[in-house]
């Protein structure tokens, strides 16, 4: 492999940072003094003094063909060096995580607004998007298919209870978008008596509006042509090795000339699982032998990365008067929008977890996710369990209030613990402390009567109540969600660790592909080599594909996955450092231990800049967690998912009943997390998965109309803010799970799932209103 | 792009006569914004922040001159007791970033339906001094507003201030938005009342095309109060109610991504009625003065 002929400013360089402290101990980051200080280099820092700029011009419509498209008057522009479009992709012209349906750039159709349509490359980001403006693209404009239920051919469920139910022809011939038809996939869960009763039924229909993963650090990187004919390619992203080898699908090139390194990613929450701006940038440097920097602005990273499937779902739930679920029956669709990205895994999650953390006899769920005109959707932060769990608690408290029993107690009642069989008949062997969870809530203190200070009212400083109309609500949620790859996925990650003595001082370098979005594996890979090598410098090597695969930043699972990595070749390298360390002192391996930098016994204490000299013991290995396997496609029975993480909320909110504004009083949450690798972090993943699930609650939607985004900006998709976010309490419990590396459980992803809808329980206390519906508006408090 | 940076009224107003294409910019948080979008590209921009003139606020015959440059944060600690209503609108806008950037006067150029500084201004009877090399001439607010994110300022003028008559009476201001802070307000409300005059003075934003008066519910309240404002007696709640949805009919809104006509209206019927209630029940027990 040829090194990059040189290296772009903004490249990520080796992370040492101040830190001491291993596993269980609140070690500093690494990167957090260059963020702090506003010092480190995000993707969009990326600069080469020659490098020329790339902009993407995207579809206005959401559904058209292409009749022709004339790139003259662009390349006429002076300052161009490329434009470029479909013809000029060079290998495969779909790409996808899972399905490759995606054009790299639109192939005579496209099917979503802001679909990339052609690429410019010129000496000023200004030159470029003037002449991207320039292109004359000739469409047929289609009528947008905009519903799932309607792109399935599916009845509305209307339809299906005030008559037969009958599965309609699609009427127009361009309503398939893809040639295999709208459904990406149908996952079917059935369990038990297929016609059950029971005393008492709730039946309720709930919608999920389409979340953004609101990332700060939008799509940003720089491909440099290499002399080999390859390319390297710094860019922000999730997962590298999932990256380049759709890259080297488009490029028709071999992983070889493909290197990618990772830029500073500011937060992804699976956003940047799918490619953007990736093959875009290193066609356009190829073409123009170049580098080629390409950085979207807020407006174009709404257009420019999957969001949340938006999701309608009708749950149904059966019990007996003392409150035991006897049965629960869910239609779930999931709106995938245009292409399939990760639809088939957010079906699976929302398929397999989708009635939640409890035991029911018998079950029969259908999951669909299907294609529509309307953006594509994919990975975000929880996904599947994050819509499925608003209505799978809502419906618990339904039924709690239809039995008239507290919405806690149903709950505890019907709790998955150890030993539980979860709906896909997989047994949970390994502690499922829901009941616990539920009860430490239940008894933390509840805060008192919001201060007389417009900032602890709802609106705020906005002055729009002083206590009128004002009335608190609490409410509670609990989820349960997957943690890593599932499914029968062979999911594993590489990691190269490496002693020696630098300048005297024993030095461990960790070296893997996994990304740092923000999360802190950075962190969590120096307190593994700390405790497993006791050495306190640990140095933390730029991650690229210079080693193998990490698997993606996602599903919770880097901790526990290139964690488990790290210790592995953390051992192995022990291992061999022992024995050498056993060969000269004639003592036997069993006896010795490393500490503090050196080899120790009873009585000997022998340093390991003596042992080691200018020796450097490395290892490099792929880490796998125990195998799952494919669920029965008729049943959805099968050890389906590796580890399961849980966690509750309790929301407190006050709502201005007049005026439908919230004020969320304050969040707890209790967690169990096996182990807390970095207790710090463990409370920093809590609190902004509580915000994340806060957000969808009661603010953040883009906003579709007839396929077309109305609120592609932080002026009108909102998030919330310092004063929309209360104060929490939070418990994390630690029981360990024996399968996973110390124990650990996956932390990132089930807090932002109870969240949401402890507040929307909160609220519907509050306000008395059923709510069906997330986020919440003013309008649907106010019934205006 | 150029860019002029005059340092006294005089040059800016030469400057502004000269360049017909100029634009100008002070806390430049609208402007900033629209060039980056790309649906401003002024060949020219007229920076006003050196123009100490425009920096400074002072009382003159018995107003408050609020010179346009002054930011926001500064009308929140200066004139937080001279110019409540103001001051409580300045608040609601933005962060604290866009408060310590942001300028009346370039609220007032940019006259969007959604400016927070308008309703204050409305119900305050506040003036907008105007120049240009032509000479000086002052508008009542309420003819300043004259379009959509149009204004009766002529092309070759510049804000030179804003001139409010200090309050002899309580002051209110409420904004809704979907988030608690830092947000474009779906509706709005500003409130004044007058006791010296026996007017009590409205003015509503985001719920017609311009921000505008409610006349009818101001004509009720004067109406209504004009036996109460001596004794300082109880409002009926009856009054606020109805005062609360005259301030509504006044509105003509649209639905848009940040809420609908309805909501709106409910919005501003509500908010109405608390304000009054409230500057009312500040009235009563203030001192006389
Ligand atoms: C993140 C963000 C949040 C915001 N939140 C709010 C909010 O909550 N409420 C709200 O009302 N606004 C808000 N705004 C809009 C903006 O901050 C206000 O309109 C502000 O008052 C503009 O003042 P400025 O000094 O920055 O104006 P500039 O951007 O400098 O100018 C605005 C306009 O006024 C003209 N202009 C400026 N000064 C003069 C003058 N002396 N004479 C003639 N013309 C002049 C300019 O040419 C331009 O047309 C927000 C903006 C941003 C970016």
């Amino acid at each position: 492999m040829s090194a990059p002929a040189r290296t772009p400013a903004g490249a990520p360089g080796s992370l040492t940072g101040p830190g001491s402290g291993g596993v269980g101990d609140d070690a500093a980051r690494p990167d957090g003094t260059l963020k702090v200080r506003g010092e480190f280099a995000y993707g969009s820092d990326l600069w080469m003094e020659d490098m020329l700029w790339g902009v993407t011009l995207r579809s206005p419509h959401p559904y058209a063909r292409i009749r022709s498209i004339d790139v003259g008057p662009a390349l006429a522009v002076p300052g161009v060096k490329a434009v470029l479009t479909s013809d000029d992709v060079p290998g495969e012209k779909v790409y996808g995580l899972e399905l490759a349906d995606q054009p790299v750039l639109a192939v005579d159709v496209v099917r979503y607004q802001g679909e990339p349509v052609a690429l410019v490359a010129a000496d000023h980001p200004e030159t470029a998007r003037a002449a991207a403006a320039r292109i004359v693209v000739d469409y047929e404009v289609w009528e947008p298919v905009t519903d799932a239920i309607t792109a399935l051919g599916h009845p509305h469920w209307n339809q299906v209870h005030d008559g037969t139910a009958r599965v309609t022809e699609l009427s127009r011939e361009s309503a398939h978008l893809h040639p295999e038809g709208n459904l990406v996939r149908h996952l079917k869960v059935r369990t038990g008596d297929p016609a059950p009763t029971a005393d008492v039924v709730v039946v309720n229909t709930y919608e999920v509006g389409m979340q953004d993963q609101a990332f700060l650090g939008p799509e940003s990187g720089l491909a440099v042509p290499a002399e080999d004919g390859g390319v390297e390619l710094y860019v922000a992203t999730q997962w590298l090795h999932v990256d380049q080898r759709q890259i080297c699908s488009a490029l028709s090139l071999p992983p070889e000339q493909v290197r990618l390194t990772l830029a500073g990613v500011g937060g992804a929450f699976g956003g940047r699982e799918d490619l953007s701006m990736h093959v875009h940038a290193c066609l356009l440097a190829l073409r123009t032998g170049k580098p080629v920097k390409m950085s979207y602005n807020r407006e174009e990273s709404f257009f420019g990365h999957v969001h949340r499937h938006p999701a309608t779902m009708r749950y149904e739930h059966g019990a007996t008067r003392d409150g035991d679920l006897v049965y629960v029956k869910a239609e779930i669709y999931f709106d995938g929008g245009a292409y399939a990205s990760s639809t088939p895994a957010v079906v699976g999650n929302g398929g397999t977890m989708g009635i939640g953390p409890y035991v029911v006899p018998n079950v029969h769920v259908d999951c669909y996710g299907a294609y529509t005109n309307n953006p594509p959707c994919g990975a975000m932060r929880g996904f599947g369990s994050v819509q499925t769990a608003f209505a799978y608690e809502s419906q618990m408290d339904a039924l709690a209030a239809e039995l008239g029993m507290d919405p806690v107690e149903l709950r505890c009642r019907n709790a998955m613990e150890q030993g539980s069989k979860a709906i896909t008949g997989q047994v949970i062997d390994s502690p499922a402390p829901v009941v616990e969870l539920l009860r430490r809530l239940e008894a933390m203190p509840l805060p008192g009567a919001a201060p007389d200070d417009l900032r602890h009212m709802p609106g705020g400083v906005s002055n729009t109540t002083h206590g009128e109309g004002v009335r608190r609500g609490i409410g509670y949620a609990v989820s349960y969600k997957n943690v890593a790859f599932s499914e029968g996925f062979d999911d594993y990650s590489t990691a190269r660790v490496r002693l020696e003595v630098v300048g005297g001082e024993p030095t461990v370098t960790v070296h893997t592909a996994a990304a740092e979005v923000g999360q802190g594996l950075v962190t969590v890979e120096q307190q593994i080599a700390r405790t497993e090598l006791g050495v306190d410098r640990v140095v933390v090597a730029p991650k690229d594909t210079q080693v193998g695969s990490a698997g993606s930043t996602s599903a919770s699972r880097q901790t526990y996955v290139t964690g488990g990595a790290v210790k592995a070749a953390c051992e192995a390298v022990r291992g061999r450092v022992l024995e050498r360390a056993a060969a000269t002192t004639g003592r036997p391996v069993g006896e010795l231990r490393l500490f503090d930098g050196a080899v120790v016994a009873d009585g000997l204490e022998l340093p390991l800049a003596e042992l080691l000299g200018d020796d450097a013991v490395e290892e490099t290995l792929e880490w796998r967690h125990r195998p799952t396997e494919a669920i029965d496609p008729e049943t959805g029975q099968g050890f389906a998912h590796v580890q399961y993480a849980f966690s509750a909320h309790r929301a407190v909110v006050d709502v201005d009943t007049e005026l439908g504004l919230v004020k969320v009083v304050e969040m707890a949450c209790t967690q169990d997390v096996g182990k807390a690798i970095n207790p710090q972090a463990v409370v920093g993943q809590i609190q902004g998965g509580t915000a994340q699930g806060l957000g969808l609650a009661v603010m953040e939607e883009i906003l579709i109309k007839d396929g077309r985004v109305q609120n592609p900006s932080f002026t009108d998709y909102l998030i919330p803010t310092i004063l929309d976010m209360p104060p929490m309490r939070i418990e994390i419990l630690e029981y360990a799970d024996p399968h996973a590396p110390y124990g650990l459980r996956g932390v990132g992803e089930a807090p932002n799932i109870s969240s949401g809808p402890a507040v929307l329980a909160a609220i519907r206390q509050a306000t008395g209103l059923p709510l069906t519906r997330v986020p919440v508006r003013p309008e649907h408090l106010t019934g205006t | 792009m150029r860019f002029l940076q005059p340092t006294t009224w005089a040059e800016a107003l030469e400057a502004r006569a000269t360049h017909p294409d100029a634009v100008a910019i002070a806390g430049g948080t609208d402007v900033m914004v629209g060039i980056n979008f790309g649906r401003l590209r002024p060949p020219l921009l007229l920076d006003l922040t050196r123009v100490g003139e425009l920096q400074e606020w002072s009382v003159d015959g018995g107003d408050v001159r609020l010179g346009a440059g002054v930011p926001y944060a500064r009308v929140i600690t200066e004139l937080g007791d001279r110019l409540p209503g103001l001051a409580m609108a300045s608040r609601t806008i933005g962060s604290p970033q866009i408060r310590n950037r942001g300028t009346v006067g370039g609220n007032l150029a940019t006259a969007s339906p959604a400016g927070d500084a308008h309703p204050a201004l409305l119900a305050a009877d506040a003036e907008v001094e105007v120049a240009s090399v032509r000479g000086t001439r002052r508008i009542p607010v309420t003819d300043f507003y004259t379009g959509v994110k149009r204004s009766a300022l002529a092309p070759d003028e510049l804000i030179a201030a804003v001139r409010i008559r200090p309050p002899a009476g309580p002051q209110q201001y409420s904004k809704i938005g979907t988030r608690n802070a830092m947000v474009i307000a779906v509706a709005a409300f500003g409130l004044a009342l007058h006791p010296d005059r026996g007017v009590v003075g409205t003015g509503i934003g985001s719920a017609a095309p311009t921000p505008r008066r409610a006349t009818a519910a101001e004509e009720f309240a004067a109406e209504e109060l004009s036996g109460l404002w001596e004794s300082r007696g109880e409002l009926p709640a009856a009054t606020a109610v109805r005062f609360g949805e005259l301030v509504a009919t006044a509105a003509a809104p649209i639905d848009d991504v940040r809420g609908t006509a309805a909501y709106r209206v409910h919005a501003l019927s509500v908010m109405a009625r608390r304000a009054l209630t409230w500057a009312w029940a500040e009235y009563r027990t203030a001192k006389e003065s």
